[in-house]
């Protein structure tokens, strides 16, 4: 059955047609979440919704139980329009201990549905989520559609027939809800009994146990004939452009770009990490990836997996490199290396909340000044920004083509909500994709290492091994050609010259910057870079139903930026730069082209709401 | 260019870059530099196949000064910057030249872990006990109380012995030697090439600007045969003018003295032998010291393993004979995928 026809005999179910519905599942961080909202998210995808999530987790990884900081939430937006961003505000919260309901009872609509775990709502747990009174008892609660369940005992006794501790059989609590809520909106229990079945075949009686749990609460959800303002219901499909579809997260979308991109390239790829939050993930995909020519390496710290990456590309590989702020911070002296014996590398930077350790998983967009502005000296390199988990592919195919055909270090901003939401992504086909090989001079004759390619000024890439063309390089500076060690002081300054207009000739073989929404002057651009695209997206679609002149302008390429964009934004009277920091790029715009970009800057750790940003708008504009 | 040219036909002189040497005159760089071009000519060596990549200070300067391919890299990371180089391409023939600042401060951590790793790498570490390029400044293997311009009052730090540190890190080869022993030198560069693996060489280097004569209390003409132990694996442990010194386990306890043969009825066959694959005997040779034992001297220890660049490319190769061809839209189309058509 096609997802229009599913929906279709759901209708008939008597289920209420919805156009779109937010949904926010929280618990402890033991409580299996994230494991519950990716199996949602699946579900979901298959019914053919456009969907967004957004993973937002303690970095402790089992912090005491029922505290409100190991309270562990995921979000989930989908519809039967294109989605764009996680959403503003829970329709519906399932919290399964009181902590859960405490850390995000305020953000839950008026009205909204709200299922809990009763079962965990003993003194102790109320008593630790900070309640004076037991909130099922009094007030709290009364603005909302409220389920009250005892999930836990409803499980136990679910699970109870495979003969685990309590202690196991209260962990499938989280499938219980899932086949409730998948009941809510007839969403289909197969992809998540597949999943469970893969993920526990060594142990197939928690496998039987969670599936039981998941079956169980769809069960509950068909025969508790719930209070009728509860209701169930039904998004349908969304229309989507036709192909093949997956859910991918950012971390997914960025490893498979680079292992597409390194074979576009022709060339071996060597990915060179060390663990850190929120990077780790493109490590974990590529480390199963060998098959596609992908050599993993996990160094001993940041600057050895810098370091291993430049020396991989020295040999002929490409090498890549991936972090997040605090560790590119330690790669900075490697990165000046590779921009001075101009070598092709790779670095990933997941950004996180800073400074320093900060607040590991939770996201901002702080380290755009560290990209294009962090070494010490004159020391250019191209620095490009995903705007989307699907983005981050084609954002990776271009770091690959960018650093190979120009012989430098080129720096891709993610960040920890592109690296762990996820969403559809429409499958392209490898096969259709323009190569570009990377050339490696084998010609001796009229070799220097550091002669330079008329356009683009790139020195050749030499594999050591190729005879006749022994040459030494090195971070000191060499003489333009030569590539021997000079002091001399004019070879310095056309040196640092040149390196500054190789990058800069990058701009002559990008895209112009286009506008994403609205036209091409008007009373206010609103520009973005990086996961902010959902939400500047909608806030200007909305301001323009609105008969706003407003257009939205979103970068991919932050260094160098587009040779269109200044004249582009001296077409507008105004513009405002929304960023996750205290106004980075908002800065870099106004040095680069003296236009009066404004900010509209907020670092909380989460994504920003378009409330926030139609709320900037209207300020804007009657400002 | 230098055109190419057969392996056979190379002399020393032939693995010199067209570069100045710019050392200190006098500096034990020069007698190193030299014993490594012949080296490279003896062992027949192809130089587009040899690379030489180093850190930061005088010794890294090294790889200007060959024709192979050179990497001059930043303070301390050589080693791992060789490691990637390696990875990427096993056939490569690589030297890794470091000194004690580079490798054994800056770069420790690096050291340790190349080294426990068994990437197959030729590891030079020129020892000269001082900051040479920043201009004299004491180092970790700085004798206590070396006097220099950040230590006017005399160093309080512990110094470390390079060669005990690379032991403790796992090393399967690590052998010492001198800069002006040149054929002593040669032979252990030719073992440290011929040892699959990590192979940790120290290099007792003089420095004549900063640290002259750091090492003459076991280096001097006069006294070197007292205080040089040249060991050799299945050779009993004997030095000296007379040669009739050695080296014993002492009874009981898990040390070691020094005994002369023909005195306490002891004979020659009472001499420890040496056995370079005893890692415990090696870390007690590594560890004498003047005046009371002699500088252990030659390969200490030598036990080969798997290497990490063979060990990374078996486990490629045997997913790539057990998975798929590789094929990317393979890659890209696993796990649940649903298709979205015109009819919806």
């Amino acid at each position: 059955m096609t997802a229009a026809a599913t929906a279709k005999a759901r209708k008939k179910e008597g289920r209420h047609e919805i156009d779109d519905v937010v949904i926010r599942f929280a618990g402890d961080s033991g409580d299996g979440i994230q494991l519950t909202g990716g199996q949602f998210s699946e579900a979901t995808a298959m019914a053919g919704n456009d969907l967004a999530t957004f993973p937002d987790f303690p970095a402790e990884i089992r912090a005491p139980a029922g505290t409100t900081y190991g309270v562990s939430a995921f979000q989930i937006n989908f519809g039967a329009h294109i989605i764009e961003t996680s959403g503003d505000v829970p329709d519906v919260l399932v919290a399964l201990n009181p902590a859960a309901l405490a850390v995000n009872i305020d953000e839950l609509k008026d009205g909204g549905l709200l299922i809990l775990d009763t079962g965990s709502f003993t003194d102790r747990n109320i008593e630790k989520a900070g309640y004076v009174s037991n909130p099922l008892k009094d007030d709290t609660l009364k603005k909302f559609r409220t389920v009250k369940v005892d999930i836990s005992k409803l499980t136990l006794e679910a699970v109870k027939p495979f003969g685990l501790s309590q202690k196991d059989g209260l962990r499938c609590k989280n499938l219980w809800t899932l086949g409730l809520v998948d009941w809510l909106f007839g969403r289909e229990r197969q992809p998540t009994i597949d999943w469970v079945a893969e993920r526990f075949t060594a142990r197939p009686e928690i496998a039987e146990a969670n599936i039981a749990a998941l079956n169980a609460g769809h069960a509950f959800g068909e025969t508790a004939e719930l209070p009728g303002e509860i209701g169930t219901y039904i998004v349908p499909p969304a229309e989507l452009e036709p192909g093949l579809y997956r859910n991918a997260t950012g971390a997914e979308t960025l490893a498979w770009g680079l292992v597409v991109g390194s074979h576009l390239a022709d060339l071996d790829m060597a990915f060179c990490s060390y663990p850190i939050t929120p990077a780790s993930g493109v490590l974990h995909v590529l480390a199963r990836l060998k098959q596609y020519d992908v050599m993993t390496f996990q160094a001993e710290d940041e600057i050895a997996a810098i370091g291993a990456a430049i020396g991989a590309s020295y040999a002929g590989a490409l090498g890549v490199t991936s972090s997040s702020g605090p560790g590119v911070a330690l790669k900075s002296e490697a990165l000046g290396l590779a921009i001075a014996v101009e070598l092709p590398l790779i670095l990933i930077n997941s950004q996180r909340a800073g400074p320093s350790t900060g607040m590991p998983t939770k996201t901002e967009q702080s380290d755009l000044y560290q990209a294009v502005f962090g070494r010490n000296a004159d020391s250019p390199l191209a620095v490009l920004a995903a705007r989307s988990p699907a983005d981050c592919f084609e954002v990776a195919l271009e770091a690959v083509r960018i650093a190979t055909k120009y012989m430098t270090p080129v720096i891709v901003l993610s960040d920890t909500y592109i690296a762990n939401a996820a969403e559809p992504w429409l499958i392209p086909d490898a096969d259709k994709i323009e190569p570009f090989p990377a050339e490696f001079r084998t010609d001796p004759a009229g070799f220097a290492p550091f002669m330079r390619n008329n356009e683009t000024l790139a020195r050749p890439w030499v594999k050591p091994g190729t005879p006749g063309m022994e040459h030494r390089v090195g971070g000191l500076e060499k003489a333009h050609e030569s590539g021997d060690v000079s002091y001399d002081p004019e070879n310095h300054h056309q040196m640092t010259v040149l390196r500054h207009e190789k990058i800069d000739r990058i701009a002559d073989d990008l895209p112009l910057q286009e506008i994403e929404l609205g036209g091409e002057s008007g009373q206010l651009a609103v520009v973005g870079w990086g996961s902010t695209y959902g939400a500047l997206h909608q806030a200007v679609g909305h301001a323009r139903d609105d008969g706003l002149a407003i257009s939205h302008i979103h970068l991919r390429h932050i260094w160098p930026l587009p040779r269109n964009l200044g004249d582009l934004l001296k077409r507008f009277d105004k513009v405002l730069v929304p960023e996750l920091n205290t106004g980075q790029l908002k800065t870099l715009l106004r040095s680069e082209y003296l236009v009066p970009a404004v900010g509209l800057n907020r670092v909380t750790g989460k994504p920003f709401k378009i409330a926030e940003i139609e709320a900037a708008i209207r300020d804007i504009l009657e400002s | 260019m230098t055109a190419q040219t057969t392996p056979e036909s190379l002399t020393a002189k032939d693995f010199a870059s067209d570069q100045e040497v710019r050392w200190c005159p006098g500096c034990g760089d020069y007698a190193i530099v030299k014993g490594v071009r012949k080296v490279l000519a003896d062992l027949g060596v192809e130089r587009e196949k040899t690379v030489f990549i180093s850190g930061i200070g005088c010794a890294a300067r090294f790889p200007y000064y060959l024709s192979t391919y050179g990497f001059h890299t930043i303070h301390g990371r050589a080693a791992a910057i060789a490691t990637g180089t390696k990875l990427a391409n096993p056939e490569l023939d690589v030297w890794v030249v470091s000194g004690d600042g580079d490798g054994l401060s800056i770069g420790g951590n690096h050291m340790l872990h190349v080294l426990r790793r068994n990437v197959d790498l030729q590891i030079l570490l020129f020892n000269n006990e001082i900051y040479g390029l920043t201009k004299g400044q004491y180092s970790p293997t700085s004798k206590k109380g070396t006097r220099s311009p950040s230590t006017p009052l005399g160093s309080i730090e512990n110094p470390v012995c390079a060669t005990a540190f690379a032991l403790g890190c796992g090393a399967r080869f690590v052998a010492r030697t001198v800069d002006t022993m040149q054929k002593h030198l040669a032979e252990i560069l030719m073992a440290a090439h011929g040892h699959r693996g990590a192979s940790f060489v120290e290099i007792f280097q003089n420095c004549i600007v900063y640290a002259d004569g750091v090492f003459s209390h076991f280096t001097e003409k006069a006294i070197a045969a007292d205080n040089q132990l040249h060991v050799e694996h299945g050779r009993p442990l004997i030095f000296g003018a007379d040669m009739n010194k050695g080296i014993r386990l002492k009874d009981g306890v898990p040390e070691l003295e020094v005994v002369t043969i023909g005195e306490d009825g002891l004979a020659e066959t009472d001499i420890m032998v040496h056995d370079q694959t005893n890692r415990m005997l090696a870390t007690m040779l590594a560890d004498m010291e003047p005046p009371h034992f002699p500088v252990a001297l030659g390969v200490l220890y030598c036990d080969p393993a798997p290497t990490y660049d063979a060990a990374t490319h078996e486990q490629i190769e045997q997913v790539k004979a057990e998975k798929s061809n590789g094929d990317l839209n393979a890659l890209l189309r696993s796990g649940h995928t649903w298709t979205v058509g015109a009819q919806g």
